[in-house]
């Protein structure tokens, strides 16, 4: 008897049990990469690293120019690396190809040197050239990069990817090299609030958060633990046997996205939105800008045209819960607040 | 056979206290069977005990049942990161100019055993690391130029020789692990030896069995009702995460299969809500009603019946015949369709009763009263004193140094620094021959680079919140005011906070030292005033913990907010002339070991027994009889010692 290492085949998104808004936040994302990432707290034992994880197969592909390290898209030539770039502006033709978008874990324990990238140091040794040896980051771009643990993560780290999310660049500066290359992504994160706390500017970062709970009900409990016991016993099956119901979100996901510039987005919807933000204090605009994305990708998802009051109130407490300028110990009643601040100002 | 020691095992609530010492012995001598026959499905053990002959006596017995050659590895708690995840063979770096990987210790045991010392000194990075690995099966590197993905199979053993109640391996591994163990403790040098003796292993169980057992393994698995029983008792025991009742399941289809059962049976799925659910019970299940049902409750027929009716109702009496699961071997599996089978809400009852009955002493009396054993703070054990900033700590990258002073090495980094010279610094040395052993690099001062390590020193403020009857009155609303504005400022400063409070009888420990404000804030908010004023035990408490945060590093700054009117001894006796000697004796250990003090006054008029007791206590003394929470806050804030 071997056992088979479930990383191979990752739990399928389609079989969590319950946990809808946390299902729905990283649905959002997956439509809408714009609007920020997802960071999903909630104690232990509740699933959290399974869902995200579970992102990737429901991902459409995307196409990429062949060869180059960093994913560029060659339909947009201004995101790309210099070397893409050079290339389209003089019109060849760059051989391209589709692969599944990145979801880059970022393991504890990582050091700086392989999240950013540095010297290639076996051609700088044997060769004598200086070459860049790309890191996590050059392969997240276009894509998610998931920590587990937030909490965890080492400060210095934690200040390096602030900056790079929010540039949306990486420029590295160091052993005589001088690099700059895009590095777009989404940022995904679990942890444990009972833990720590996380910094203010980390959880700016991300767009969404959510709370999960393991279910107060039994049978959902059951229901959970009977899922994972047959994904453990064979993973090739509980996957073949989700199949469909995945086929079913995927192809959402990829509806939503081609609808998502089509949804329209009512002056009305924005004015509710900010002064929602107004009332609850939130820091800063992006919350306005992170409500507002986060309705239009969620009324993508349904199918709407327009996005409503009904869409504003379903994201809000995901989109709001973490930007609330607050007295620091009123964390845990954060969502009863965005909630009392909807029934005021959006009544249904 | 093992399985007719089993079925005397399994107790049922008329069991005498003697039996409890045999069956805890009876469930580790399981407990290593099991893991022996699914060792990376049950997670491993938490073992918490004194080291000693029994301990031994149980990792031999371990050892004994895996197969012969499974790698067994002891993990120290200080281990760094290099060491653990796998770092630089130095030595075949330097020759052929490439990072070349050194596995890690967890490399190392990759299909075995991996031993954890002094669990409860592990702190979060490490158990952060442990639990990724334990989750996903397989290592991540990123680390010092390499990447690597490999899979990794482990069983972890935590050993953990805490003391004290609040002491005890991280919660994130403990909810893992799929047994917690924790023998009886002996009395002396020839109780230890007896009990160790009656660890051996029996006639009947070896590694032959074990192998025979893990080829059984895949064909079991649970039943709809089994699997909503264990769930059910989780639930009624008070168990919130539901990696437990899964590994509950996984110790089910073990016993199974190590019984050479061709299915799992409601008993082996009791003897597994046993052995991993009782353990980790936050609260007693409520009694069940008196047995007003008649017998026909007690034979119901379907099973989907059962299922609608939700686990909250009160729970049916327990099985009028006990005997029906307590059938061992006799043909189980071709008399159950005849016999009707034990509805899931009554497999519960039965797994419960054999929870409780197995419940440790200890254990039992924490949960009546009302008290969850074993409370762990968050990030428990940092090892070792006040770290030297050169070479413990965080690593926070290399930086261009000097060596010397105890720095340590970035080779890496220093490669990288030396590589883009290399050719320079070649011209004018004599040519090596093109197949040189070893590749010579030029190595220069300028080149190092050291480590750098995030000092851990940080402060952790310890609040001594008086909540008696002559504070309540006065003053406890306007402490808690403050101690919440305290606790907004640690968040800033990422300081740490503990609270004790004390009122009638004693002192207790409200918070252990953590960061997180959400735990905080909820201890304060349920926090009730009245009684009498036992100052003595609150300094003694407070003198305890600081020792506990210095130990481990952090600096401890402990602010008493009292009015000074002690009237509770130190041994619980009214009156308030023993009381305030305690009260100053308490002080003066106190003042002894240098902890840095705040003594705020909140009485109405400053007294002047709250001035002798600062004196005593070298701590700074601070009337405030009018002052309001801001006052409060920011005069704990002059008085903090200047961050060092």
């Amino acid at each position: 008897m071997s056992y088979l290492p479930t990383m191979a085949y990752t739990f399928p998104f389609a079989a969590i049990v319950g946990q809808d808004e946390m299902k729905l936040a990283i649905l959002m994302a997956a439509v809408d990469p714009s609007m920020g990432g997802v960071l999903v707290l909630g104690d232990r034992g509740t699933g959290k690293s399974t869902a995200v994880r579970a992102l990737a197969a429901l991902l459409p592909p995307m196409k990429v120019v062949s060869g180059c390290p960093y994913g560029c898209d060659p339909a947009q030539p201004g995101r790309c690396c210099d070397t893409c770039r050079s290339a389209l502006q003089d019109g060849k033709t760059l051989k391209t190809h589709t692969q599944a978008v990145p979801v880059i874990d970022l393991p504890l324990g990582a050091t700086e040197d392989r999240v950013v990238g540095a010297l290639d140091l076996e051609r700088a040794l044997s060769q004598g050239i200086k070459a860049f040896e790309p890191g996590l980051l050059a392969r997240a771009n276009r894509g998610f990069l998931y920590i587990d643990e937030v909490n965890l993560l080492e400060d210095h780290l934690v200040d390096l990817l602030i900056d790079v999310a929010a540039s949306g660049e990486n420029v590295v500066e160091r052993e005589g090299l001088s690099v700059r290359h895009p590095a777009r992504f989404v940022l995904v994160g679990s942890g444990n609030p009972e833990e720590g706390e996380l910094r203010p500017q980390l959880l700016d970062r991300f767009g969404l958060s959510v709370e999960v709970k393991t279910p107060a009900d039994l049978a959902s409990r059951v229901e959970v633990v009977r899922r994972r016991e047959e994904f453990e016993r064979d993973p090739a099956a509980f996957c073949a046997h989700w199949d469909k119901p995945a086929e079913k979100i995927r192809k959402k996901v990829q509806a939503a996205r081609k609808r998502l510039h089509d949804t329209a987005v009512p002056d009305s919807a924005r004015q509710r939105a900010s002064e929602l933000c107004m009332a609850l204090g939130t820091d800063g605009l992006r919350g306005d800008m992170t409500l507002m994305r986060a309705a239009r990708a969620c009324a993508a998802l349904q199918g709407d045209p327009e996005v409503t009051d009904a869409h504003l109130r379903q994201v809000a407490p995901a989109a709001l819960r973490h930007r609330l300028r607050r007295h620091v110990l009123d964390d845990t009643g954060s969502t009863a607040r965005v909630e009392r601040a909807l029934a005021e100002l959006l009544p249904r | 056979m093992l399985t007719g020691h089993t079925m005397q095992s399994l107790p049922n609530a008329a069991d005498p206290l003697q039996a409890k010492d045999l069956s805890l012995q009876a469930d580790a001598a399981w407990a290593a069977a099991l893991l022996a026959v699914d060792p990376v499905g049950l997670g491993g053990v938490c073992l918490r005990s004194a080291p000693g002959p029994w301990r031994d006596a149980w990792l031999d017995r371990l050892r004994a049942l895996m197969p012969v050659g499974t790698p067994w590895r002891r993990l120290p708690a200080g281990i760094s990161d290099s060491a653990l995840l796998g770092g630089l063979d130095l030595a075949a770096t330097l020759s052929r100019g490439q990072p070349v990987l050194q596995p890690g210790l967890l490399s190392q045991a990759h299909g075995g055993v991996l031993l954890l010392t002094m669990a409860e000194r592990v702190n979060a990075d490490l158990a952060g690391k442990l639990a990724s690995v334990l989750d996903t099966r397989q290592l991540q590197l990123q680390r010092d130029g390499l990447a690597q993905q490999l899979d990794l199979n482990l069983t972890l053993i935590a050993l953990d020789e805490g003391q004290d109640d609040d002491e005890g391996a991280p919660q994130a591994l403990q909810d893992r692990l799929g047994f917690w163990l924790e023998p009886p403790q002996p009395q002396d040098e020839q109780q230890a030896l007896l009990q160790a003796a009656e660890l051996e292993p029996e006639a009947g169980l070896s590694a032959a069995d074990v192998l025979a057992a893990r080829e059984r393994l895949p064909s079991l698995s649970l039943g709809e009702r089994q699997l909503q029983a264990l769930c059910g008792t989780a639930l009624m025991l008070g168990i919130d995460s539901l990696r437990p009742p899964l590994l509950a399941a996984k110790a089910a289809r073990a016993v199974a299969a190590l019984e050479g059962a061709g299915e799992v049976s409601d008993a082996h799925a009791a003897l597994a809500a046993r052995l991993i659910l009782a353990p980790r019970a936050t609260r007693l299940p409520p009694p069940p009603p008196p047995p007003e049902q008649t017998e026909d409750d007690a034979h119901e027929q379907a099973a989907n019946e059962q299922d609608a009716e939700p686990a909250q109702n009160p729970p049916p009496p327990p099985p009028q015949n006990p005997q029906h699961n307590e059938e061992p071997q006799q043909d189980e599996d071709g008399s159950d369709e005849q016999l009707e089978l034990p509805s899931a809400e009554e497999l519960q009852e039965m797994m419960i009763a054999a929870a409780q009955a197995s419940l440790s002493p200890g254990l039992l009396s924490a949960l009546r009263a009302g008290k969850i054993a074993r409370q762990t703070s968050a990030g428990a054990g940092r090892s070792g004193a006040a770290q030297k900033n050169l070479r413990r700590g965080r690593p926070l990258g290399a930086v261009r140094g000097a060596l010397g002073n105890g720095a340590r090495l970035n080779v890496l980094a220093t490669l990288r620094a030396a590589a883009p010279w290399q050719a320079l610094r070649k011209q004018g040395r004599p040519v090596e021959p093109a197949r040189a052993a070893v590749r010579r690099i030029e190595v220069r001062r300028d080149d190092f680079h050291i480590m750098r390590f995030k000092q851990q020193r940080s402060t952790t403020t310890v609040f001594v919140v008086d909540a008696s009857g002559s504070s309540a009155l006065h003053r406890l609303a306007e402490a808690k005011g403050a101690v919440e504005l305290l606790l907004a400022d640690c968040y800033v400063r990422r300081d740490r906070v503990a609270v004790i409070s004390f009122r009638g009888s004693g002192a207790e420990v409200l918070l252990p030292p953590t960061r997180s404000l959400a735990r905080a804030k909820r201890s304060l908010a349920g926090l009730p005033g009245g009684g009498g004023t036992p100052l003595a035990s609150a300094l003694e408490t407070a003198h305890k913990l600081a020792g506990q945060i210095a130990r481990s590093g952090d600096t401890p700054v402990v602010v008493l907010l009292t009015d000074g009117r002690a009237n509770i001894a130190r041994d619980g006796s009214p009156g308030r002339g023993k009381a305030g000697e305690d009260a100053l004796a308490a002080a003066r250990a106190l003042a002894l070991d240098q902890f840095s003090c705040l003594l705020i006054d909140t009485s109405a008029q400053p007294q002047p027994t709250a001035q002798v007791l600062a004196q005593t206590m070298r701590a700074h003394y601070l009337p405030l009889p009018y002052a309001d929470a801001q006052g409060m806050s920011k005069a704990v804030r002059l008085a903090r010692p200047v961050a060092g």
